[in-house]
Protein backbone atom coordinates (compact mmCIF):
# COMPACT_ATOMS: atom_id res chain seq x y z
CA UNK A 1 0.00 0.00 0.00
CA UNK A 2 1.39 3.47 -0.85
CA UNK A 3 2.27 5.98 1.48
CA UNK A 4 -0.03 9.07 1.43
CA UNK A 5 1.70 12.20 3.72
CA UNK A 6 -1.34 13.62 5.37
CA UNK A 7 -0.06 17.01 6.25
CA UNK A 8 -3.25 17.15 8.94
CA UNK A 9 -2.43 13.88 10.56
CA UNK A 10 1.03 14.80 10.79
CA UNK A 11 0.12 18.16 12.83
CA UNK A 12 -1.95 16.12 14.99
CA UNK A 13 0.65 13.64 15.55
CA UNK A 14 2.88 16.12 16.47
CA UNK A 15 1.14 18.15 19.09
CA UNK A 16 1.45 21.45 19.76
CA UNK A 17 3.26 24.43 17.33
CA UNK A 18 5.80 25.81 19.98
CA UNK A 19 7.47 22.77 22.20
CA UNK A 20 10.58 22.19 24.82
CA UNK A 21 11.72 19.09 23.31
CA UNK A 22 15.32 16.98 23.03
CA UNK A 23 17.35 17.83 19.60
CA UNK A 24 16.90 13.84 18.96
CA UNK A 25 13.35 14.38 19.14
CA UNK A 26 13.29 17.20 17.06
CA UNK A 27 14.92 15.12 14.07
CA UNK A 28 12.30 12.51 13.93
CA UNK A 29 9.57 15.94 13.94
CA UNK A 30 11.64 17.03 11.21
CA UNK A 31 11.61 13.60 9.11
CA UNK A 32 7.53 13.36 9.40
CA UNK A 33 7.05 16.98 8.32
CA UNK A 34 9.12 16.06 5.30
CA UNK A 35 6.90 13.04 4.83
CA UNK A 36 8.86 10.10 5.91
CA UNK A 37 7.55 6.78 5.92
CA UNK A 38 10.01 4.15 6.77
CA UNK A 39 12.42 3.86 9.51
CA UNK A 40 14.53 1.31 9.82
CA UNK A 41 16.68 1.73 12.76
CA UNK A 42 18.84 -0.19 15.59
CA UNK A 43 19.18 1.73 18.92
CA UNK A 44 22.83 3.23 20.16
CA UNK A 45 23.42 6.05 22.51
CA UNK A 46 23.40 9.30 21.97
CA UNK A 47 20.89 8.77 19.05
CA UNK A 48 18.28 6.10 20.40
CA UNK A 49 15.62 8.63 21.11
CA UNK A 50 15.14 9.49 17.61
CA UNK A 51 14.55 6.07 16.93
CA UNK A 52 12.52 5.50 20.05
CA UNK A 53 10.20 9.37 18.72
CA UNK A 54 10.36 7.48 15.38
CA UNK A 55 8.67 4.13 16.81
CA UNK A 56 6.25 6.07 18.86
CA UNK A 57 4.88 8.54 16.24
CA UNK A 58 5.87 6.58 12.73
CA UNK A 59 2.61 3.90 13.43
CA UNK A 60 0.13 6.82 13.90
CA UNK A 61 1.45 8.76 11.05
CA UNK A 62 0.50 4.80 9.08
CA UNK A 63 4.21 4.82 8.32
CA UNK A 64 6.26 2.14 9.31
CA UNK A 65 8.95 1.17 12.10
CA UNK A 66 11.41 -1.42 12.01
CA UNK A 67 13.72 -2.13 14.84
CA UNK A 68 16.46 -4.30 12.86
CA UNK A 69 19.07 -7.18 13.81
CA UNK A 70 21.63 -4.31 13.44
CA UNK A 71 23.33 -0.89 11.89
CA UNK A 72 23.94 -3.37 8.79
CA UNK A 73 20.33 -4.51 8.21
CA UNK A 74 19.44 -1.14 9.31
CA UNK A 75 20.84 0.80 6.17
CA UNK A 76 20.10 -2.21 3.99
CA UNK A 77 16.14 -1.92 4.54
CA UNK A 78 16.22 1.79 3.73
CA UNK A 79 17.63 1.50 0.56
CA UNK A 80 14.98 -1.21 0.11
CA UNK A 81 12.37 1.13 1.16
CA UNK A 82 13.51 3.93 -0.69
CA UNK A 83 13.69 1.82 -3.86
CA UNK A 84 9.99 0.98 -3.07
CA UNK A 85 9.11 4.65 -2.77
CA UNK A 86 9.24 5.68 0.57
CA UNK A 87 11.37 8.56 1.60
CA UNK A 88 13.21 6.53 4.73
CA UNK A 89 15.96 7.30 7.32
CA UNK A 90 18.03 5.37 9.98
CA UNK A 91 19.25 7.35 12.90
CA UNK A 92 22.52 6.10 14.46
CA UNK A 93 26.07 7.46 15.92
CA UNK A 94 30.00 6.21 15.59
CA UNK A 95 30.09 2.74 15.99
CA UNK A 96 26.59 2.47 13.96
CA UNK A 97 27.66 5.03 10.91
CA UNK A 98 31.22 2.78 10.71
CA UNK A 99 28.93 -0.21 10.14
CA UNK A 100 26.65 1.63 7.51
CA UNK A 101 29.81 2.22 5.48
CA UNK A 102 29.82 -0.20 3.10
CA UNK A 103 26.03 0.29 2.53
CA UNK A 104 26.38 3.93 2.10
CA UNK A 105 28.65 3.71 -0.95
CA UNK A 106 25.88 1.22 -2.12
CA UNK A 107 23.72 4.29 -1.32
CA UNK A 108 25.91 6.79 -3.21
CA UNK A 109 26.85 4.19 -6.32
CA UNK A 110 22.57 3.10 -7.09
CA UNK A 111 21.56 6.72 -6.69
CA UNK A 112 19.34 6.33 -3.85
CA UNK A 113 17.80 8.65 -2.01
CA UNK A 114 17.61 8.60 1.88
CA UNK A 115 18.08 10.01 4.94
CA UNK A 116 21.07 8.90 7.80
CA UNK A 117 20.93 10.61 10.97
CA UNK A 118 24.20 10.71 12.80
CA UNK A 119 23.68 11.65 16.30
CA UNK A 120 28.03 12.04 17.09
CA UNK A 121 29.82 10.57 19.47
CA UNK A 122 33.28 10.07 19.56
CA UNK A 123 35.66 6.60 19.29
CA UNK A 124 37.79 4.71 17.89
CA UNK A 125 35.35 1.81 18.55
CA UNK A 126 32.73 2.32 21.20
CA UNK A 127 34.35 4.93 23.00
CA UNK A 128 32.29 7.51 24.81
CA UNK A 129 28.21 6.35 24.35
CA UNK A 130 26.80 8.76 26.35
CA UNK A 131 28.77 12.08 25.36
CA UNK A 132 28.93 14.09 22.18
CA UNK A 133 31.80 14.47 19.64
CA UNK A 134 32.24 15.53 16.21
CA UNK A 135 33.61 12.04 15.66
CA UNK A 136 32.52 11.42 12.05
CA UNK A 137 33.02 14.63 9.81
CA UNK A 138 35.48 13.00 7.37
CA UNK A 139 33.76 9.67 7.35
CA UNK A 140 30.44 11.48 5.98
CA UNK A 141 33.18 12.50 3.79
CA UNK A 142 35.18 9.95 2.79
CA UNK A 143 33.83 6.72 4.51
CA UNK A 144 33.18 4.43 1.59
CA UNK A 145 35.75 2.88 -0.50
CA UNK A 146 36.30 4.41 -3.92
CA UNK A 147 35.48 7.71 -5.21
CA UNK A 148 32.58 9.36 -3.74
CA UNK A 149 31.06 12.79 -2.68
CA UNK A 150 28.98 14.14 0.17
CA UNK A 151 26.11 15.62 1.15
CA UNK A 152 26.13 16.69 4.95
CA UNK A 153 24.15 18.78 7.00
CA UNK A 154 25.20 20.13 10.58
CA UNK A 155 22.83 21.71 13.09
CA UNK A 156 23.74 23.99 16.00
CA UNK A 157 20.43 24.09 17.84
CA UNK A 158 17.08 21.80 18.79
CA UNK A 159 15.23 24.16 15.91
CA UNK A 160 17.53 23.11 13.21
CA UNK A 161 17.43 20.07 14.08
CA UNK A 162 13.77 20.13 12.76
CA UNK A 163 14.65 22.53 9.74
CA UNK A 164 17.71 20.42 8.42
CA UNK A 165 15.65 16.94 9.07
CA UNK A 166 13.42 18.57 6.52
CA UNK A 167 16.20 20.10 4.27
CA UNK A 168 17.93 16.85 4.73
CA UNK A 169 15.19 14.78 2.57
CA UNK A 170 14.54 17.30 0.44
CA UNK A 171 18.58 17.53 -0.82
CA UNK A 172 18.49 13.02 -1.00
CA UNK A 173 15.26 13.74 -2.79
CA UNK A 174 16.59 16.45 -5.24
CA UNK A 175 19.79 14.67 -6.05
CA UNK A 176 19.42 10.68 -4.90
CA UNK A 177 21.99 10.49 -2.87
CA UNK A 178 22.36 9.23 0.68
CA UNK A 179 22.22 12.42 2.85
CA UNK A 180 24.05 12.97 6.23
CA UNK A 181 22.46 14.68 9.29
CA UNK A 182 25.21 15.09 11.28
CA UNK A 183 24.21 15.99 14.41
CA UNK A 184 25.78 15.27 17.49
CA UNK A 185 24.95 14.26 21.28
CA UNK A 186 25.23 17.64 22.47
CA UNK A 187 22.57 19.07 20.38
CA UNK A 188 20.89 15.89 20.52
CA UNK A 189 20.30 15.65 24.48
CA UNK A 190 19.96 19.66 24.35
CA UNK A 191 15.59 20.61 24.99
CA UNK A 192 14.98 23.99 23.91
CA UNK A 193 11.87 25.52 22.23
CA UNK A 194 10.90 24.58 18.64
CA UNK A 195 8.41 25.75 16.52
CA UNK A 196 6.87 23.64 14.16
CA UNK A 197 6.46 25.25 10.56
CA UNK A 198 2.86 25.20 8.94
CA UNK A 199 2.48 23.35 6.08
CA UNK A 200 3.09 26.98 3.61
CA UNK A 201 6.37 27.55 5.28
CA UNK A 202 8.26 24.13 4.13
CA UNK A 203 9.13 23.55 0.93
CA UNK A 204 8.92 19.68 -0.32
CA UNK A 205 10.77 18.19 -2.99
CA UNK A 206 9.91 14.84 -4.05
CA UNK A 207 12.21 12.51 -6.63
CA UNK A 208 10.64 13.10 -10.03
CA UNK A 209 9.23 9.72 -11.46
CA UNK A 210 10.28 7.71 -15.11
CA UNK A 211 7.65 8.28 -17.16
CA UNK A 212 9.37 8.32 -20.71
CA UNK A 213 7.84 5.49 -22.70
CA UNK A 214 9.32 2.52 -20.89
CA UNK A 215 11.32 0.96 -23.65
CA UNK A 216 13.37 4.15 -24.08
CA UNK A 217 13.69 4.12 -20.28
CA UNK A 218 17.38 4.24 -19.18
CA UNK A 219 17.84 4.66 -15.48
CA UNK A 220 21.19 5.68 -14.79
CA UNK A 221 22.13 9.02 -16.98
CA UNK A 222 21.17 12.11 -17.07
CA UNK A 223 17.29 12.60 -16.82
CA UNK A 224 15.39 12.21 -20.05
CA UNK A 225 12.57 14.74 -18.83
CA UNK A 226 14.74 17.46 -17.86
CA UNK A 227 18.71 19.65 -17.87
CA UNK A 228 19.93 17.79 -14.89
CA UNK A 229 22.52 14.97 -14.10
CA UNK A 230 20.06 13.20 -11.87
CA UNK A 231 18.14 10.36 -13.14
CA UNK A 232 14.49 10.14 -13.07
CA UNK A 233 13.41 7.23 -10.69
CA UNK A 234 11.97 4.03 -11.52
CA UNK A 235 9.91 2.67 -8.50
CA UNK A 236 9.87 -0.84 -7.91
CA UNK A 237 6.33 -1.55 -8.88
CA UNK A 238 5.89 1.29 -11.48
CA UNK A 239 6.31 -1.13 -14.55
CA UNK A 240 10.18 0.01 -15.16
CA UNK A 241 12.22 -2.68 -15.47
CA UNK A 242 15.48 -1.84 -13.38
CA UNK A 243 18.72 -3.55 -12.81
CA UNK A 244 19.85 -2.40 -9.58
CA UNK A 245 23.80 -3.11 -8.84
CA UNK A 246 26.72 -1.85 -6.74
CA UNK A 247 28.89 -2.87 -9.44
CA UNK A 248 30.10 -0.38 -12.19
CA UNK A 249 27.18 -0.08 -14.26
CA UNK A 250 25.93 0.89 -17.76
CA UNK A 251 23.25 3.58 -18.34
CA UNK A 252 20.30 0.60 -18.29
CA UNK A 253 22.15 -0.44 -15.33
CA UNK A 254 23.99 -3.76 -16.14
CA UNK A 255 26.86 -4.65 -15.01
CA UNK A 256 30.02 -3.02 -17.33
CA UNK A 257 32.86 -3.74 -14.89
CA UNK A 258 35.29 -3.88 -17.23
CA UNK A 259 34.19 -0.81 -19.13
CA UNK A 260 36.77 2.00 -18.70
CA UNK A 261 34.25 4.48 -20.23
CA UNK A 262 31.28 3.78 -18.10
CA UNK A 263 32.92 3.51 -14.84
CA UNK A 264 34.70 6.96 -15.26
CA UNK A 265 30.93 8.27 -16.78
CA UNK A 266 29.14 6.51 -14.06
CA UNK A 267 31.45 7.87 -11.35
CA UNK A 268 31.86 11.22 -12.53
CA UNK A 269 27.91 11.84 -13.20
CA UNK A 270 27.51 10.67 -9.75
CA UNK A 271 30.12 13.38 -8.11
CA UNK A 272 29.09 16.07 -10.41
CA UNK A 273 25.35 16.04 -10.05
CA UNK A 274 26.02 17.41 -6.85
CA UNK A 275 29.20 19.02 -6.93
CA UNK A 276 28.13 21.07 -10.03
CA UNK A 277 25.40 22.59 -7.15
CA UNK A 278 28.45 23.64 -4.79
CA UNK A 279 27.16 26.75 -4.91
CA UNK A 280 23.31 26.09 -4.19
CA UNK A 281 24.37 23.63 -1.54
CA UNK A 282 26.17 25.95 0.38
CA UNK A 283 24.36 27.31 3.28
CA UNK A 284 26.52 29.40 5.67
CA UNK A 285 25.81 32.37 8.75
CA UNK A 286 28.17 34.87 9.00
CA UNK A 287 28.26 36.85 12.47
CA UNK A 288 30.31 40.41 13.01
CA UNK A 289 32.32 39.25 10.14
CA UNK A 290 32.87 42.66 8.18
CA UNK A 291 35.73 44.53 10.36
CA UNK A 292 37.12 40.83 12.10
CA UNK A 293 40.67 40.56 11.57
CA UNK A 294 40.79 36.95 13.11
CA UNK A 295 37.90 34.22 12.10
CA UNK A 296 36.23 31.12 14.36
CA UNK A 297 35.02 28.78 11.69
CA UNK A 298 32.67 25.93 13.19
CA UNK A 299 30.04 24.04 12.65
CA UNK A 300 27.16 22.34 15.11
CA UNK A 301 27.59 21.79 18.70
CA UNK A 302 30.89 24.20 18.80
CA UNK A 303 28.97 26.98 17.01
CA UNK A 304 27.41 27.41 20.36
CA UNK A 305 30.40 28.01 22.55
CA UNK A 306 32.25 30.27 19.57
CA UNK A 307 29.17 32.37 19.67
CA UNK A 308 29.62 32.90 23.07
CA UNK A 309 33.13 33.30 22.72
CA UNK A 310 32.41 35.80 19.62
CA UNK A 311 30.28 38.19 22.27
CA UNK A 312 32.78 37.83 25.42
CA UNK A 313 35.97 38.66 23.01
CA UNK A 314 34.08 42.11 21.19
CA UNK A 315 33.35 43.32 24.59
CA UNK A 316 37.47 43.12 25.40
CA UNK A 317 37.90 45.10 22.04
CA UNK A 318 39.09 42.15 19.66
CA UNK A 319 38.01 42.42 16.39
CA UNK A 320 36.94 38.65 15.96
CA UNK A 321 33.82 37.02 13.34
CA UNK A 322 32.64 33.49 12.97
CA UNK A 323 31.55 32.07 9.91
CA UNK A 324 29.13 28.51 10.59
CA UNK A 325 29.45 25.87 7.84
CA UNK A 326 25.19 24.84 8.01
CA UNK A 327 25.97 22.41 5.38
CA UNK A 328 29.39 20.91 5.72
CA UNK A 329 29.63 18.60 2.35
CA UNK A 330 30.16 19.84 0.19
CA UNK A 331 32.20 22.18 1.41
CA UNK A 332 32.29 25.87 0.76
CA UNK A 333 35.46 26.08 -0.77
CA UNK A 334 34.60 29.96 -2.40
CA UNK A 335 33.62 31.36 0.60
CA UNK A 336 36.36 30.07 2.90
CA UNK A 337 38.95 30.77 0.12
CA UNK A 338 37.51 34.64 0.50
CA UNK A 339 37.45 34.81 4.09
CA UNK A 340 41.02 33.69 4.59
CA UNK A 341 41.81 36.53 2.52
CA UNK A 342 39.97 39.28 5.00
CA UNK A 343 41.15 37.74 8.18
CA UNK A 344 45.02 37.07 9.13
CA UNK A 345 43.93 33.81 11.30
CA UNK A 346 41.42 31.17 11.35
CA UNK A 347 40.94 29.46 14.52
CA UNK A 348 38.86 25.69 14.21
CA UNK A 349 37.36 24.79 17.05
CA UNK A 350 36.40 21.12 16.67
CA UNK A 351 34.81 18.19 19.29
CA UNK A 352 37.50 16.25 17.65
CA UNK A 353 41.26 16.04 17.47
CA UNK A 354 41.21 17.76 13.77
CA UNK A 355 38.71 16.98 10.66
CA UNK A 356 36.94 19.53 9.16
CA UNK A 357 40.58 21.49 9.87
CA UNK A 358 41.39 19.97 6.72
CA UNK A 359 39.66 21.25 3.81
CA UNK A 360 39.95 24.74 5.71
CA UNK A 361 43.57 24.43 5.70
CA UNK A 362 43.09 23.04 2.04
CA UNK A 363 41.10 26.05 0.58
CA UNK A 364 42.43 29.01 2.20
CA UNK A 365 45.37 31.02 1.19
CA UNK A 366 48.80 30.19 2.30
CA UNK A 367 49.25 33.43 4.03
CA UNK A 368 46.24 32.47 6.56
CA UNK A 369 47.09 31.28 9.28
CA UNK A 370 45.14 28.07 10.39
CA UNK A 371 44.78 27.30 14.23
CA UNK A 372 42.98 24.17 15.61
CA UNK A 373 41.53 24.32 18.43
CA UNK A 374 40.57 20.76 19.83
CA UNK A 375 38.51 19.53 22.63
CA UNK A 376 38.18 15.78 23.08
CA UNK A 377 36.74 13.90 25.92
CA UNK A 378 32.84 14.46 25.85
CA UNK A 379 32.66 18.30 26.82
CA UNK A 380 32.23 20.79 24.84
CA UNK A 381 34.92 23.78 24.61
CA UNK A 382 33.89 26.47 27.44
CA UNK A 383 33.86 29.96 25.87
CA UNK A 384 36.51 31.31 28.08
CA UNK A 385 38.64 28.38 26.51
CA UNK A 386 38.03 29.99 23.02
CA UNK A 387 38.63 33.46 24.11
CA UNK A 388 41.99 32.56 25.93
CA UNK A 389 42.70 30.95 22.50
CA UNK A 390 42.27 34.06 20.27
CA UNK A 391 43.54 36.39 22.64
CA UNK A 392 47.22 34.03 22.49
CA UNK A 393 46.47 34.34 18.56
CA UNK A 394 46.05 38.12 18.10
CA UNK B 1 18.24 38.99 31.37
CA UNK B 2 20.18 35.48 31.37
CA UNK B 3 19.60 33.27 34.69
CA UNK B 4 21.79 29.75 35.29
CA UNK B 5 19.88 27.42 37.31
CA UNK B 6 21.04 24.15 38.57
CA UNK B 7 18.77 21.30 40.11
CA UNK B 8 20.32 18.53 41.50
CA UNK B 9 19.47 15.26 43.80
CA UNK B 10 19.28 11.37 43.35
CA UNK B 11 18.48 9.36 39.83
CA UNK B 12 14.74 9.04 40.77
CA UNK B 13 13.36 11.56 42.26
CA UNK B 14 12.71 13.68 39.05
CA UNK B 15 15.35 16.76 39.16
CA UNK B 16 15.36 16.56 34.98
CA UNK B 17 11.39 16.56 34.72
CA UNK B 18 11.36 19.42 37.52
CA UNK B 19 14.41 21.18 35.20
CA UNK B 20 12.35 20.45 32.17
CA UNK B 21 8.83 21.86 33.29
CA UNK B 22 10.75 24.97 34.69
CA UNK B 23 12.04 25.51 30.80
CA UNK B 24 8.77 24.42 29.14
CA UNK B 25 6.97 27.21 31.10
CA UNK B 26 9.78 29.66 30.31
CA UNK B 27 9.51 29.30 26.33
CA UNK B 28 6.36 27.74 25.56
CA UNK B 29 4.17 29.49 28.76
CA UNK B 30 6.11 32.53 28.66
CA UNK B 31 7.74 34.56 25.99
CA UNK B 32 11.59 33.70 26.79
CA UNK B 33 14.20 31.11 25.69
CA UNK B 34 15.36 28.76 27.63
CA UNK B 35 18.10 25.75 27.07
CA UNK B 36 17.93 22.33 29.39
CA UNK B 37 20.65 20.06 30.13
CA UNK B 38 20.97 17.25 32.37
CA UNK B 39 24.13 14.95 33.50
CA UNK B 40 23.33 11.76 35.80
CA UNK B 41 25.20 8.21 36.21
CA UNK B 42 24.50 5.08 33.99
CA UNK B 43 21.69 3.91 37.47
CA UNK B 44 18.23 4.17 36.97
CA UNK B 45 18.17 4.78 40.58
CA UNK B 46 20.35 6.34 43.10
CA UNK B 47 23.70 8.39 42.21
CA UNK B 48 24.25 12.00 42.03
CA UNK B 49 21.76 13.88 39.11
CA UNK B 50 21.61 17.18 37.75
CA UNK B 51 19.57 19.24 35.59
CA UNK B 52 20.66 22.26 34.15
CA UNK B 53 18.66 25.15 32.27
CA UNK B 54 19.16 28.71 30.92
CA UNK B 55 16.38 30.93 30.78
CA UNK B 56 17.42 34.09 28.90
CA UNK B 57 15.49 37.01 26.97
CA UNK B 58 18.20 36.96 24.31
CA UNK B 59 19.42 34.14 22.17
CA UNK B 60 21.34 31.56 24.30
CA UNK B 61 24.38 30.68 22.95
CA UNK B 62 26.68 28.38 25.21
CA UNK B 63 23.92 26.34 26.12
CA UNK B 64 25.33 24.64 29.76
CA UNK B 65 25.70 27.01 32.65
CA UNK B 66 28.96 28.73 33.64
CA UNK B 67 27.80 29.82 37.08
CA UNK B 68 24.77 29.64 39.25
CA UNK B 69 22.16 32.56 39.90
CA UNK B 70 19.56 29.82 41.60
CA UNK B 71 20.48 26.41 43.15
CA UNK B 72 18.39 23.86 44.45
CA UNK B 73 19.27 20.40 46.10
CA UNK B 74 17.13 17.85 46.59
CA UNK B 75 19.60 15.04 48.03
CA UNK B 76 22.84 15.41 50.08
CA UNK B 77 24.92 13.42 48.01
CA UNK B 78 24.20 15.84 44.90
CA UNK B 79 24.47 18.77 47.34
CA UNK B 80 28.03 18.33 48.68
CA UNK B 81 29.08 16.73 44.58
CA UNK B 82 27.96 19.99 43.29
CA UNK B 83 28.45 22.67 45.81
CA UNK B 84 31.51 24.08 44.23
CA UNK B 85 29.15 25.73 41.52
CA UNK B 86 27.69 28.24 44.01
CA UNK B 87 28.41 31.87 43.86
CA UNK B 88 28.54 34.56 46.97
CA UNK B 89 25.12 36.11 45.34
CA UNK B 90 23.43 32.49 44.64
CA UNK B 91 19.88 32.14 45.78
CA UNK B 92 20.10 28.13 47.47
CA UNK B 93 16.98 26.52 47.93
CA UNK B 94 17.45 22.96 49.36
CA UNK B 95 14.84 20.78 51.39
CA UNK B 96 16.55 20.36 55.03
CA UNK B 97 15.59 16.99 55.58
CA UNK B 98 16.95 15.60 52.38
CA UNK B 99 20.31 17.75 52.96
CA UNK B 100 20.72 17.80 56.63
CA UNK B 101 24.37 18.51 56.37
CA UNK B 102 23.92 21.94 54.96
CA UNK B 103 25.75 24.70 56.68
CA UNK B 104 27.65 26.26 54.67
CA UNK B 105 28.03 29.64 57.08
CA UNK B 106 25.67 31.77 54.68
CA UNK B 107 22.00 32.07 54.54
CA UNK B 108 19.73 29.10 52.36
CA UNK B 109 15.89 28.29 51.81
CA UNK B 110 15.04 25.70 53.34
CA UNK B 111 11.26 24.30 52.09
CA UNK B 112 10.17 20.78 53.38
CA UNK B 113 9.01 19.51 50.19
CA UNK B 114 9.32 15.71 50.78
CA UNK B 115 7.23 16.38 54.00
CA UNK B 116 4.39 18.35 51.27
CA UNK B 117 4.57 15.28 49.25
CA UNK B 118 3.97 12.65 51.68
CA UNK B 119 0.98 14.41 53.39
CA UNK B 120 -0.18 14.45 50.01
CA UNK B 121 -0.27 10.58 50.40
CA UNK B 122 2.93 10.72 47.49
CA UNK B 123 6.38 11.18 47.95
CA UNK B 124 6.19 11.13 44.04
CA UNK B 125 5.91 14.76 43.70
CA UNK B 126 8.25 15.65 45.70
CA UNK B 127 9.90 17.39 42.92
CA UNK B 128 6.86 18.90 41.86
CA UNK B 129 6.61 20.70 45.13
CA UNK B 130 10.12 21.71 44.71
CA UNK B 131 9.32 23.44 41.37
CA UNK B 132 6.68 25.59 43.14
CA UNK B 133 9.06 26.61 46.08
CA UNK B 134 10.99 27.47 43.21
CA UNK B 135 8.56 29.54 41.50
CA UNK B 136 7.60 31.36 45.28
CA UNK B 137 10.93 32.01 46.11
CA UNK B 138 13.02 33.11 42.53
CA UNK B 139 11.36 35.92 41.00
CA UNK B 140 11.38 35.14 37.43
CA UNK B 141 8.50 32.79 36.23
CA UNK B 142 4.82 33.59 36.45
CA UNK B 143 3.28 30.76 38.80
CA UNK B 144 0.58 30.10 35.89
CA UNK B 145 3.03 29.96 33.54
CA UNK B 146 5.32 27.30 35.76
CA UNK B 147 1.66 25.80 36.61
CA UNK B 148 0.63 25.44 33.06
CA UNK B 149 3.87 23.56 32.22
CA UNK B 150 3.25 21.35 35.45
CA UNK B 151 -0.33 20.33 34.07
CA UNK B 152 1.07 19.26 30.34
CA UNK B 153 4.41 17.52 31.51
CA UNK B 154 2.64 14.70 33.84
CA UNK B 155 0.30 12.12 33.55
CA UNK B 156 -3.60 13.39 33.27
CA UNK B 157 -4.52 10.92 36.07
CA UNK B 158 -2.38 13.06 38.72
CA UNK B 159 -3.26 16.35 37.57
CA UNK B 160 -4.99 17.01 40.44
CA UNK B 161 -2.06 15.66 43.05
CA UNK B 162 0.58 17.47 40.86
CA UNK B 163 -1.49 21.06 41.25
CA UNK B 164 -1.37 20.54 44.87
CA UNK B 165 2.17 19.50 45.46
CA UNK B 166 2.93 22.74 43.30
CA UNK B 167 0.26 25.15 44.66
CA UNK B 168 1.56 24.39 48.61
CA UNK B 169 5.32 24.54 47.27
CA UNK B 170 4.70 27.87 46.42
CA UNK B 171 3.08 29.28 49.54
CA UNK B 172 5.45 27.49 51.52
CA UNK B 173 8.33 28.97 48.99
CA UNK B 174 6.67 32.48 49.11
CA UNK B 175 6.49 32.49 53.08
CA UNK B 176 10.15 30.73 53.07
CA UNK B 177 13.16 33.31 54.03
CA UNK B 178 16.75 32.73 54.09
CA UNK B 179 18.30 31.86 57.24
Amino acid sequence: MRYERDPERIRRVLGEKVQFIQGDMAVTYGALLAGVSFFGGYPITPASEVAEGAARLMPRVKGTFIQMEDEIGSIGAVIGAAWAGAKAMTATSGPGFSLMMENYGYAIMTETPCVIANVQRTGPSTGQPTLGAQGDMMQARWGSHGDMTAIALAPSTVQESLDMAIDAFNLSEKYRHPVCLMTDGEVGHLREKVVIPDEDEMELIDRVPATVPKEEFLPFTNSQTRDSKVPDFPTFGSGYRTYVTGLTHNKKGFPATDKQKDHEELIRRIISKIEDDREALTDLEEIQLDDAEIALVTYGASARPSETAVQIAREKGIKVGMLRMRITWPFPIKQVNELSKKVNKIIVPEMNLGQMVHPITEYAAKDCEIVLAPKVGGEMHLPVELVEILEANL
Amino acid sequence: MKKEIRICGFGGQGVILAGFIYGKAACVFSDLNAVQSQSYGPEARGGAARSEVIISDEKIGYPRPTSTDLYVAMAQEAFDTYRHDIRDDTVIIIDPDLVPKHDIGRPIYKVKVQKIAEDLGNKIVTNIAMVGAMTGIYDLLDPEAVKKAVIDSVPKRFTELNINAFDRGYEAGKNARPE
